[in-house]
């Protein structure tokens, strides 16, 4: 029996949803929703302001440089922090607000944060060179029919499908 | 950028206000549909809940009927819409990157500030892992700066490339999504995990 079957919201309906969230994003900005772009406004906001001299020498940053790079100005960082009001709003209704790690039985919460911490560097580094990640890249990516979209959906699912043979016992549990 | 009718009118001030409205929108759903639970979310690799596909494909394939219907409408200018050149060497690589990330973590950027949102600890180390990947590609920048703007494809849209109109190509997109559906659902059925599910 399991007893959640309807707690979370139909995925299909949720899907209906979002793609209209993602009409709305593209009807007034242009463009889609993203969330790898607001890290990366803090990052080069720190950078320019801390490192001046570096940045004017970097190519990846001299494009910024003179440039107000606040990330209360950032489009995508405005976005991302309202995805972290309304998803706390949508925990706070269905009840879901607690401090957890999140992990399979068979690991400690030192391994779960360890794995985590590298993930998110190893996931970070690649968001920059796929100039987006999988809300930004892939998905409006797709909604705006670009190959990129198509491309980078296909190689990041493939490549984590594979993976996800090799690590299999992270998350499943043999029994 | 500025590809899209009303933000020809929109200030600055108002564009801002409209991004942390369209992020609300994006996560309270991606939080209610359960994107915050990486347990849920690694599901479409074991096959024993595939959210992510039901979800990701019906998105995308509403988003991409709304902006045929609004360019018919004359809400907006298909032509204007931002379209993501294809570097294609870093493209790839940065999938890659992600894919592995994906795998072991049950994140992408996006899931974990839902997760994080609702007070998921490992969320929270998963962002301060994509903080340092951001600052060590931005200073590590002269050692892939090449292989960053290799094979510049240009915007290339995928209708176009096959030679068909943007309608046709959505329409024989949604056949796909339809087909996927239902493979998507006997999948569920056959790699069902009842013990891991009730624990999400």
């Amino acid at each position: 029996m399991i007893k959640n079957k309807y707690h979370y919201m139909n995925p299909y309906i949720a899907g209906v949803l979002l793609g209209m969230v993602l009409i709305m994003a593209f009807y007034f900005s242009g463009h889609g929703i993203g969330a790898s772009g607001a890290v990366k406004s803090v990052v080069v906001d720190q950078v320019v302001h801390t490192m001046p001299t570096y940045a004017e020498n970097s190519a990846f940053l001299k494009k910024y440089v003179g440039h107000d790079t606040s990330p209360f100005k950032s489009w995508m960082f405005l976005e991302i922090l309202g995805v972290l009001l309304g998803g706390f709003l949508s925990g706070a209704i269905s009840g879901r607000l607690h401090f957890e790690i999140e992990k399979t039985p068979q690991l400690t919460n030192k391994k779960r944060l360890l794995i985590v911490l590298v993930s998110g560097v190893i996931v970070g580094i690649g968001t920059q060179f796929a100039r987006g990640c999988a809300s930004g890249a892939a998905m409006s990516g797709m909604v705006a029919l670009s190959v990129t979209g198509f491309v980078t959906f296909f190689v990041m699912f493939a490549t984590a499908f594979v993976v996800a043979r090799l690590v299999k016992k992270i998350w499943i549990k043999k029994n | 950028m500025y590809s899209v009718i009303p933000l020809d009118y929109l200030t600055p001030e108002w564009a801002l206000f409209i991004a942390l409205l369209i992020g609300i929108g994006f996560g309270f759903i991606l939080e209610q549909a359960g994107f915050s639970s990486s347990r849920k979310l690694i599901g479409i690799f074991y096959g024993y809940d595939l959210l992510v596909v039901k979800m990701f494909l019906t998105a995308v394939v509403v988003g991409a009927i709304g902006l045929l219907l609004f360019n018919t409408m004359g809400w907006i200018d298909l032509n204007r819409v931002w379209v993501a050149p294809l570097y294609l060497s870093s493209t790839i690589v940065g999938s890659v990157l992600i894919g592995i990330g994906m795998a072991l973590s049950g994140f992408c950027p996006g899931t974990s500030f839902s997760a994080a949102s609702i007070g998921k600890i490992d969320a929270m180390v998963f962002i301060v892992g994509i903080f340092l990947g951001i600052a060590v590609f931005t200073f590590g920048y002269p050692l892939w700066g090449e292989l960053h703007v290799a094979n510049n494809l240009g915007q290339l849209k995928i209708s176009e490339t096959l030679n068909l109109s943007d309608g046709v190509f959505v329409l024989l997109f949604i056949i796909i999504a339809i087909v996927i559906y239902w493979i998507g659902e006997k999948i569920e059925n056959r790699f069902a995990r009842p013990d891991i599910s009730k624990e999400l």
